[in-house]
């Protein structure tokens, strides 16, 4: 129902896809991002939506392999069929034009940070990105990114390319360089968006950025999405994704985050003994 | 009034054995034991029974038909009124409805009347379900969002008048409640899935994964062809008490709880992908049927000790008295008159008890129950690792975006018309928990039937004023 209908390698672990899902490309905005399950006995896992096609029809998705369910995915090729992809959920990022902002996309949140971007580029603003990878290899999509922004800083942890830095750094010299800066967004991992968020508190710059938490339905019915935001509970998939950097309790989301890390792991390991017992010829990534 | 047989117990899994699987407890009546049961009914000329049933079903005549031998005409009766039979009959809470109606209860036990119900209804499943027959087409259209019991009901009654109906389920599975809540022990999924099929062979489309509010807004589907728009969308949204610590790992709404097991499976983990936390210790608070389920599994699940939280007494819990027995029968403690104040954590931000304070009855409050005053001074701490949390649901906001004309109460159930299912929006009608708040499937099926006889009078002759208010 859901046909797999472009597959690209971004980097190693990181991989694309275009689905065929028309009435959902037609919606989706920037922001958002839709719930998918691979098979039959699949969990429902929530993707950002890194693009849409109204046209064709297509949407698309941009995913890290870290668990049983992303590495499965990542097996699945052109032509195959996602068990469901539900969407377009949580709200669309807010765009408008605020004059100069920056987007920081760090690891695979360099997917969803290009909407947002190229969208904020067609409103107005000045757009200055900062993206960045723990190494080259997991560096993608740096001319799609140029190509909406009016500057683009690129870095990696190790210096294997760019730029050696985290993305904090750039960021702060930014900030420090006494150039007039209305708002930033910063998506990737949690603890890649809180550091962010530390980094702008002091200058006292409005900082968005996309939580990542455990989700079941995406449509606000189980909770398990929820965090806290300036000292009240709010539930990612329906307030969100989206909020104000400064107010998330961090240290919650990332201790929420852990909950099932035995049962990913005892989930992994098994779908890995299983899958190189079928197909002992697979190349290693 | 002669002497009476006793009622027939219906056989059921033993409480050790089943406290540890998640097969059905109840196991259904013989053959032997349903004509048994049914000879007891007394055939009253003015049947009192029926008006005990929120969809008036035939009883007397199903329970006649049956004891004569005659199955298929008991299947006949049965759903005339009721198009779900095989899940009424297992999860009605019959107690308070038809069989507190029934006269031998006066002065003996009732007609177990909701096991004669299941019993006729697995016959026919066993069978092979007999699609009846649909009129012609009528060239109009109805969009029903929400599979739940409401929506199927609706959907059901209006495609056998000739309406092409499509519903629209945010879920990648039918059935509302009836599949992601009520757990496989109570409610085989096989049953629901059967009586999704027997509407969808009246020629219902159903369409998943599609949430309306996201994907459609109710005013797209008015204007893409639509006659007439059903919301079935229930109560979905968890509540939570707002007491320190309860965002703690461990801490369940029963909503995600019980949509990990049944939904998605978590009972068969890691043959399904979807985990779930296995408490040693769980507190469930609440003692609705939501509570049950949840305490049920969670101690299936493996936990050591389950107990039941609940600030009022047993007289005052909600949930069916069968389901209570149940619980008690495998294990679960229950604590009454007892409120949590806090959920205590650890360092790392997992549950390591709950601060507990003991209630005394007072005064009736709005619900007409005597409403639970504190006790000061009486907290104290019970060690638990998981927490879940049946407080009762709201329905959820999302299907009425950008629908501001469609009225809601300050409870956030949507302003219907309990006779017709009308809303203040025309052409939209509602039925089931998102205009009540959480209640029961029976009531959500009266209400999907009262509607979708609504919808085909309105259809046929549009030219009436469409706000009436209630007349009873
Ligand atoms: C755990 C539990 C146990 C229960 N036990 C019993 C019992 O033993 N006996 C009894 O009589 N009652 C019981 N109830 C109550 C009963 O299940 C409900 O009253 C009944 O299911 C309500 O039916 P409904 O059709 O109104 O809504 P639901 O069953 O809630 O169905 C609503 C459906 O709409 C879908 N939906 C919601 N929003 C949207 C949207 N925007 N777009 C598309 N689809 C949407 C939902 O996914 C859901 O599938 C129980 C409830 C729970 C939670
Ligand atoms: S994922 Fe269930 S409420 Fe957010």
């Amino acid at each position: 129902m859901y046909r797999i209908t472009a597959k690209e390698v971004l980097a190693p672990v990181t991989k694309l896809f275009k689905v065929y899902a028309p009435e959902v490309a037609r919606k989706a905005k920037a922001g958002q991002f839709v719930i998918v399950r691979v098979d039959e006995k699949g969990e429902r896992i929530p993707l950002t939506i890194a693009d849409y096609d109204r046209e064709s029809g297509e949407l698309t998705i941009v995913f890290q392999e870290v668990g049983k369910t992303t590495k499965q995915l990542g097996k699945m090729n052109v032509g195959d069929e996602l068990a469901s992809l539900t969407g377009p959920l949580g709200r669309p990022t807010e765009i408008e034009n605020y004059g100069t902002v920056i987007c920081v996309g760090g690891g695979v949140g360099i997917a969803p940070i290009y909407p947002i971007a190229r969208d904020l580029r067609a409103a107005g603003n000045t757009v200055i990105s900062i993206i960045g990878a723990r190494n080259k290899e997991l560096l993608f999509w740096e001319e799609k990114m140029r190509s909406v922004s009016d500057e683009l800083i690129v870095c990696t942890d190790d210096g294997s390319y760019a730029r050696k830095a985290l993305v904090t750094e750039p960021l702060k010299e930014v900030l420090e360089s006494g150039r007039k800066i209305d708002i930033v967004w910063a998506i990737g991992p949690a603890i890649m968006m809180k550091f962010c968020s530390l980094t702008t508190k002091p200058f006292g710059v409005k900082t968005i950025v996309s939580l990542n938490s455990i989700m079941v339905d995406g449509t606000g019915m189980c909770g398990a999405c929820r965090v806290e935001v300036g000292g009240k509970t709010r539930f990612v998939c329906v307030d969100g994704p989206e909020f104000d950097g400064h107010e998330v309790d961090w240290n919650l989301l990332l201790e929420r985050q852990r909950i099932y890390l035995e049962q990913e792991k005892r989930a992994l390991e098994k779908f890995e003994r299983e899958h190189q017992q079928a197909c002992p010829c697979e190349e290693v990534g | 009034m002669a002497k009476v047989a006793p009622r027939n117990e219906m056989p059921r899994q033993d409480p050790k054995v089943r406290a540890r699987n998640f097969n059905e407890v109840a196991l259904g009546y013989s053959h032997e034991l349903a004509v048994a049961e049914a000879n007891r009914c007394l055939q009253c000329k003015k049947p009192t029974c029926i008006d005990g049933c929120p969809v008036q079903v035939r009883i007397p005549e199903f329970i006649l038909a049956l004891r004569e031998g005659d199955m298929w005409g008991a299947v006949t009766a049965l759903k005339d009124k009721n198009n779900l039979p095989a899940i009424c009959g297992r999860v009605c809470p019959q107690e308070t409805q038809c069989e507190a109606s029934c006269v031998l209860g006066k002065k003996f036990e009732p007609v177990a009347i909701g096991r004669l119900e299941r019993y006729v209804a697995d016959w026919e499943i066993a069978q092979g379900v007999r699609t009846p027959t649909v009129a012609p087409p009528n060239g109009k259209s109805v969009a029903v969002i929400g599979s739940g019991p409401a929506g199927l009901t609706c959907a059901g009654d209006l495609a056998k008048m000739g309406y092409k109906v499509t519903i629209f389920e945010s879920l990648h599975a039918p059935g509302g409640v009836l599949i992601y809540g009520i757990p496989e022990f109570r409610l085989p999924k096989h049953i629901v899935a059967t009586e999704v099929k027997y509407v969808q062979s009246l020629g219902v489309e159903i369409k998943l994964n599609t949430v309306v509010g996201k994907l459609y807004t109710v005013d797209e589907l008015l204007a893409n062809g639509y006659d007439a728009v059903f919301l079935g969308t229930g109560a979905g949204l968890p509540m939570f008490m707002n007491i320190p610590g309860e965002n703690y790992n461990g801490v369940y709404s029963a909503n995600e709880f019980l949509t990990r097991v049944n939904l998605m499976k978590a009972y068969l983990f890691p043959e399904y992908d979807t985990p779930i936390m296995i408490g040693r210790r769980v507190a469930v608070i609440g003692a609705g049927n939501v509570a049950m389920d949840a305490a049920r599994c969670a101690l299936r699940l493996g936990a050591d000790e389950v107990h039941i939280i609940y600030r009022r007494t047993k007289a005052e819990a909600p949930a069916r008295a069968e389901e209570l027995a149940n619980a008690e029968e495998e294990g679960i403690q229950f604590h009454y008159l007892t409120t949590p104040v806090e959920v205590l954590g650890t360092e790392k931000g997992w549950v390591r008890g709950i601060r507990l304070q003991k209630q005394q009855l007072g005064e009736p409050d709005a619900s007409g129950r005597p409403r639970p005053v504190p006790i000061p001074g009486s907290e104290y701490d019970m060690e638990v690792d998981m927490v879940i949390m049946a407080l009762g649901t709201r329905p959820n906001p999302m299907v009425f975006t950008d629908t501001p004309d469609l009225e809601r109460t300050k409870h956030g159930t949507v302003v219907a018309n309990e006779e017709t299912g009308r809303t203040k929006k025309p052409r939209v009608w509602a039925g089931g928990d998102i205009v009540t708040g959480a209640a029961t499937v029976i009531s959500a099926m009266g209400a999907g039937k009262r509607a979708a006889a609504d919808i085909d009078a309105y259809l046929q002759n549009p030219d009436q004023p469409w706000w009436v208010e209630n007349t009873k």
